[in-house]
């Protein structure tokens, strides 16, 4: 078959904020720059992102980035590198400057400077008190972000791909890399991308879970790939969620609501986060609140025909309070709970939110893999920045306007170690090997050809069930260990999926079958490598590791300050040391996070 | 206005394929369920609504803005149900 190759210098895929931020270093070096998108870059999903990046300005109030670099570490719970981590704080003022530069609107102080405001975990002096680090527009920061970037990428001459769907990493024997396949969607044919350096910003892959706020475009296309080319992931098992998304839909319900009075109720109208926390109630912090959901609904206690959600009540509000304080909320009660919350309480479930784990880099947006005893050596012509990526700075949990920064920080060095790889390269690109296309093709002809197959939905829908119940916000050994079992049943039939409409023109069922393709990949990770972790780190907590004086939070230092990686290969898992020192500083101490 | 076969197709991509969740949610079922009811100009309405960028759209439908003409705020009223 007569496969159509494009050849440039560098080619990114994701046209979100990382990808975008990329593509400006590269373009403007004059390299030949290719960036693929399955759709327009603003409609990436950090467009959705509102509370704003961090970086240490001191506008307000004195700021250091050696606090922004304590609070980050701290928020991971010693599972970050802290080379990346000084590496990101340090670049912060500089990247969120430049966005400035190209045109980013952010709120000002009278004295024209950016407005900052103060945001969960952002503290001054190491822990001391809340300090003002978040730099926003409006309620709007990612989606001004997306704008800003893509017209400077326009002015730059980047040349966008919009509507194409990459398919497969394209590796030589050696292993580098040299580019990817992918499919037009107006078309349904496939391309060969030949590139001299190829960049993942390909975004998370939430939509793994039953809940999520992630919008439906977040498939993990980029971790699937990498997976199908022998590439490990990081750190899979750690997932930052939030407590109230409504049940079946994913819809942020935010803590607002429970500031107003909302309570929640299980299935026998019982107020049990009166158990759970005593003083706080329903207003206990987000992993207090989430596991205490959580364990209502595996105990039972969950509402509902299956059992599965609980209810956030706020029916004895008056409903002018409501009218008046919450009126968003009850536009999203209707609109997606289908229930009017002033008369009736609305279901809701955690709801998975944001992916720590990724594609291995380091701080140059380097992709790195395990070889001869060490770990992070680097995959030749390949780099990863983002949601997508591990560098890895948010270890086991996320500090909170973080994931701009990292898209900033790490968009812009790995458009570097690009630019000055590919000027070191001889001019001509290596050879394509004669099979590039050859696992994408098999693929499609697979999925073409598949009779008495299964439907694509449903088992889509049995993989998130399965995430959900067996490795949600709170987990459990035995759910652990039934949901590895399940989910190796989900791939088989993944593997058997068939579609009804083979046209090739925007074929929709096609691409939602080649992205579920991509989820199981992830999902598989973050089972087995939460199945693995016998701690409670961050975002990942499991009921067998508990609070003792020895592993204070079920946190075990002495086993388990290691990242993981999973290689979908024999769906074996392997360990590497975390980073502890830092670039120019001491190294910040391991001790319990608390706040 | 109809739409030929692939043009809805891509209709449907760019529908279910969108930055905020609120989006896809609230397109894909209007496509399923109500989409084949619309005359021509509501189609051509939808389609126009469907070009928008997701936070104004999200902002229509939720009724934070204010449509542009009658046609307009008909089709968000069918969005909204």
């Amino acid at each position: 078959m007569n496969i159509p190759v494009h050849k440039y210098d560098a080619v990114i895929v994701g046209a979100g904020g990382a990808g975008l931020r990329a593509a400006i270093q590269l373009s403007e070096a004059g390299l030949k720059t290719a960036v693929l998108s399955k759709v327009f870059p603003t409609r990436s999903h950090t467009v959705a992102a509102q509370g704003g990046v961090a970086a240490s300005l001191g506008n307000s109030e004195e700021d250091h980035w050696h606090w922004h670099m304590y609070d980050t570490v701290k928020g991971s719970d010693w599972l970050g590198d802290q080379d990346a981590i000084e590496f990101m704080c340090r670049k912060a003022n500089e990247v969120v400057v430049e966005l400035e530069h190209y045109g980013m609107p952010f709120d000002r102080l009278d004295n024209g400077k950016i407005y900052q405001r103060p945001f969960g975990g952002h503290m001054s002096n190491f822990g001391e008190r809340p300090v003002r680090r978040s730099c926003a527009a409006a309620d709007r920061t990612g989606h001004a972000m997306l704008h800003a970037m893509y017209q400077r990428n326009v002015k730059a001459n980047t040349q966008f791909f919009v509507e194409w769907m990459a398919l497969d990493l394209i590796r030589d024997v050696d292993g580098t890399v040299l580019g990817v396949t992918a499919m037009e969607m107006e078309t349904g044919e496939i391309h060969i991308f030949h590139a001299k350096a190829t960049l993942f910003a390909t975004g998370g892959a939430g939509r793994i879970f039953h809940s999520s706020t992630n919008a439906f475009i977040n498939t993990g296309d980029g971790l699937g790939m990498a997976a199908r080319a022998g590439i490990p992931l990081e750190d899979m098992e750690f997932w930052q969620f939030h407590p109230t998304g409504v049940a079946g839909a994913g819809v942020l319900i935010t803590e607002g609501v429970r500031g107003e009075g909302g309570i929640l109720r299980n299935s026998s109208g019982e107020r049990f986060m009166e158990r759970y926390a005593p003083n706080a109630k329903d207003l206990a912090s987000r992993d207090v609140v989430s596991r205490a959901m959580a364990t209502e609904i595996k105990e039972g206690r969950g509402c509902g025909p299956n059992k599965d959600y609980v209810l956030l009540d706020i029916t004895h509000l008056e409903p002018a309070t409501i009218m008046k304080r919450l009126p968003g909320i009850r536009e999203i009660a209707i609109q997606f709970a289908g229930v009017d919350p002033i008369k009736t309480p609305i279901p809701v479930v955690p709801t998975c939110h944001y992916q720590m784990g990724g594609i291995p880099t380091n701080y140059s947006g380097r992709v790195v893999i395990p070889q001869g005893g060490d770990y992070n050596v680097p995959v030749m012509g390949f780099y990863a920045a983002g949601e997508c990526a591990c560098a890895s700075v948010h270890g086991a949990n996320r500090l909170g306007t973080n994931s701009l920064l990292d898209l900033l920080v790490f968009g812009k060095s790995s458009g570097e170690t690009m630019v000055d790889d590919i000027k070191a390269m001889p001019a001509s690109h290596r050879e394509l090997p004669k099979d590039a296309a050859d696992l994408s093709l098999a693929r499609i002809a697979r999925l073409d050809g598949q009779k008495s197959g299964e439907n694509v939905h449903e088992v889509r829908l049995a993989m998130q069930r399965t995430m959900q119940g067996h490795a949600g916000v709170f987990r459990f050994k035995n759910l652990l260990a039934e949901g590895v079992e399940m989910i190796s049943q989900v791939e088989e039939r993944v593997k058997r999926t068939e579609i009804k409409d083979k046209s090739q023109v925007w074929n929709t069922a096609r691409t939602e079958a080649l992205e579920l393709e991509n989820l199981i990949e992830v999902a598989k990770a973050t089972m087995v490598s939460a199945n693995g972790r016998t701690e409670s780190r961050g975002a990942h907590v499991r009921d067998d590791a508990v609070d003792t004086p020895e592993h204070p939070d079920g946190r075990n230092d002495q086993e388990w300050l290691k990242h993981t990686l999973w290689f979908r290969d024999g769906n074996r898992l392997d360990y590497k040391p975390v980073n502890m020192k830092p670039l120019t500083v001491e190294t910040i101490a391991l001790k319990k996070r608390a706040y | 206005m109809s739409l030929t076969q692939e043009e809805l197709n891509r209709l449907r991509w760019r529908c279910v394929r969108r930055g905020l969740l609120e989006v896809d949610i609230t397109l894909e079922k209007f496509l399923d369920e109500k989409f084949s009811s619309l005359n021509d100009e509501q189609v051509q309405v939808f389609v126009e609504l469907a070009d928008m960028d997701d936070h104004e759209l999200w902002g229509l439908i939720n009724g934070t803005l204010e449509p542009a003409t009658p046609q307009e705020a008909e089709v968000l009223a069918m969005l909204r149900k």
